[in-house]
């Protein structure tokens, strides 16, 4: 499982580099996006991969920390992911202000 | 008394909050009303500020003995819950952000807030996230605030927009969306291998990690350092910055004065917590040197004021990080005075910025893309102008006379303080670091590097007074027909309030020096402020006292 993780991040933040280096805004907004991605996965995956375990404990029972899920990194995802949502968006209507008054979609705001 | 005083710490947080949220219920029309909830607000925070500096000083020795104040939000304990801790640096810095914001709003009130968009609760959130960024204890609560207060500067920039500004806008976020991920990277890092968050538990984690995780470790904080270099605009990762600032509303541009320092305070902060090694201290150095010798390079070469003030920011930031980089600890306490005066005098030339360009309606337009005729947003969705929005170019308030001696006089102000000349305190705090990279004992191994340092500060206060007269001449003396500006008390007062300020900087500067050699103190014996947020017992009166 590690491995194919360990791929799907890479080949996010690969293409998500080669994106926000093109010269168009909407591939730069790809870009960013599947960079926030991966930096997602990422994080998630610092609580250490694991399946069928519960991140919330049951305090009615006694408590083994192993047969639980690190709960933190997914209350950080779940931020992380708001904060880029909201960002994103916000690039979004700047793309498209740039669009609608330099009338191309040019990073530099003209053809070169 | 005392639990009242305790939950001063939160106030520089929720007060620009609710004020700026309570904003968005005022209609359109009620712009007085705004305007004195976001004065109010502002004047809150500045007392809050100088009521810190007070309490965490030693004068004050009854509620935090040992100069670091911890809030627990949610009343948890420290490395549970997340905590805001203010010690005497959060405190300066708190205070210096309010000043900023203080000056910055009065100058706005005076025509720059008038069309459409909240200014006023936007620049309020900024404020709170630059507030709270100086205050939190927890990593990924910094990364939260950085993103407050960023959020709000993407719609600031975007004020008055034109197609530069937007242009220079959309490299603005984008270059800052990928430095959060960044943060966003190393912080997952950092938490993945010492399981914490809490910065002062981070500094008992990272002794004790095993070689193996210690190598991951680091390189998680060397990502976050990535981060914070964007923030503090160290080069390479600045070009970013002249566009920006320079393009921004003059009022806006002097509010960001303050956000490059989040970036060194982040630095400053986690540096000293993680107690960073040698070889990231060199890099910093060199990064730091090559921030001052491109900015001051560059400074020579612009043709704009607004620019050329950019370009000081960037060789004041190449000051500061090459002094961190020396790893002299008593260069702190210099280090974060001449912060304070670089945030001032930056702050003060931008709005002066503001004024001058007004004195260059007849001139030919040095840098043609700098002034582009400013469209509103709406026009780039092909919709009509609304009837709401007033003039863009309204005149009010009080003209003042002798506008041109006033501006001139205030530029040199501006230009003595940049190039640290006697009397204002750019003078004293540039004597503070030669000084002390001169006197001090640790200089002994690394004196190839002090040399270089100071070598550099000389060199570049020379070439930036090449840079201002020469722009200052262009700008004032140039024979091309001009029309005579029209200067506002509100908007002349800040600018000249914060010169004011400045000189009595330099006037006390003996107590305020004293001062800071306590808070760079507190930052180099992080123990004292890791002990004070892990014994913080979580409030048993909070549940009657607050809200």
């Amino acid at each position: 499982m590690e491995i194919v993780y360990a791929l799907a991040i890479g080949v996010l933040v690969g293409s998500g580099v080669w994106l926000i280096l093109r010269p168009r805004t909407f591939q730069v907004l790809m870009g960013l996006t599947l960079l926030s991605y991966a930096t997602n996965i990422f994080i998630f995956g610092m609580g250490r991969l694991a399946v069928h375990k519960a991140p919330i404990i049951d305090a009615s029972k006694f408590v083994d920390p192993s047969l639980y899920a690190d709960p933190v990194p997914q209350a950080l995802v779940l931020t992380a992911i708001v904060i880029g949502f909201g960002t994103t968006a916000l690039f979004l209507v700047v793309l498209l202000a740039l669009r609608g008054l330099a009338g191309t979609d040019h990073v530099d705001g003209r053809e070169p | 008394m005392n639990v009242l005083l305790q939950h001063l710490v939160i106030l520089p947080v929720v007060v620009p909050l609710v004020a700026g949220a309570a904003m968005l219920f005022l209609a359109e029309h009620r712009r007085k009303a705004r305007v004195t909830l976001a004065l109010v607000s502002v004047l809150v925070q500045l007392l809050v500020g100088i009521t810190l500096l007070y309490l965490t000083s030693d004068a004050a020795p009854f509620i935090w003995p040992e100069g670091v104040g911890v809030y627990a939000v949610g009343n948890w304990p420290a490395p549970f819950g997340i905590v805001l801790v203010v010690d005497r640096l959060s405190a300066v810095m708190i205070t210096l952000s309010a000043t900023v914001a203080l000056s910055t709003l009065v100058y706005a009130i005076a025509r720059w807030d008038r069309p459409g968009q909240p200014f006023h609760s936007l620049f309020q959130l900024q404020t709170m996230g630059l507030n709270g960024a100086f205050l939190t204890g927890d990593l990924f609560n910094l990364f939260v605030f950085f993103e407050v207060l960023l959020a709000a500067s993407y719609g600031l920039l975007l004020r008055g927009v034109g197609a530069q500004r937007v242009k220079a806008g959309l490299h603005y976020i984008a270059v800052n969306l990928v430095a959060s991920l960044f943060f966003l990277i190393g912080v997952a890092l950092i938490y993945g291998m010492a399981g914490t968050l809490n910065m002062a538990d981070l500094a008992g984690r990272a002794a004790k990690l095993t070689p193996n995780d210690r190598a991951l470790f680091d390189a998680g904080a060397a990502i976050l350092g990535v981060a914070f270099l964007v923030k503090a605009a160290s080069w390479p990762l600045n070009f970013w910055l002249p566009g920006a600032y320079s393009i921004a509303l003059a009022p806006v541009s002097s509010a960001f004065a303050m956000m490059t320092k989040v970036g060194l305070y982040a630095l400053l902060r986690v540096g000293t917590i993680l107690k960073e090694d040698e070889t990231l201290a060199a890099a910093l150095f060199y990064l730091g040197l090559a921030t001052l010798i491109s900015g001051t390079i560059a400074m020579l070469a612009a043709k704009h004021l607004a620019r050329v003030v950019s370009f000081s920011l960037l060789a004041s930031m190449g000051i500061l990080l090459t002094a961190f980089g020396l790893r002299i600890d008593a260069l702190t306490g210099p280090v974060i005075l001449y912060m304070i005066v670089s945030v001032l005098t930056t702050s003060a030339f931008y709005m002066l910025t503001g004024m001058t360009d007004r004195t260059r309606i007849a001139d030919a337009p040095l840098v043609p893309e700098d002034h582009a005729m400013p469209q509103p947003l709406y026009i780039a969705y092909g919709i009509k102008k609304p009837s709401v929005y007033g003039g863009d170019q309204e005149e009010v308030g009080v003209a003042l006379p002798a506008a041109m001696a006033f501006l001139g006089l205030m530029f040199v102000c501006c230009a003595l303080l940049v190039i640290g000349l006697p009397p204002l305190p750019g003078f004293v705090a540039k004597v503070e670091l030669l000084a002390t990279a001169l006197r001090d004992p640790a200089v002994g191994e690394n004196s190839w590097n002090s040399d270089v340092f100071m070598a550099a500060i000389l060199i570049s206060g020379f070439i930036s007074l090449i840079a201002l007269s020469r722009i200052g001449m262009r700008v004032f003396w140039s024979v091309a027909a001009r029309a005579t500006p029209r200067v506002r008390l509100l908007e002349a007062a800040p600018v000249a309030g914060l010169i004011i300020l400045c000189l009595g900087l330099s006037v006390a500067a003996g107590p305020v020096a004293r001062y800071l050699e306590a808070a760079a103190q507190s930052l180099h014996q992080p123990d004292t402020y890791v002990r004070s947020v892990l014994s913080a017992q979580p409030n048993e009166h909070s549940g009657t006292v607050t809200p």
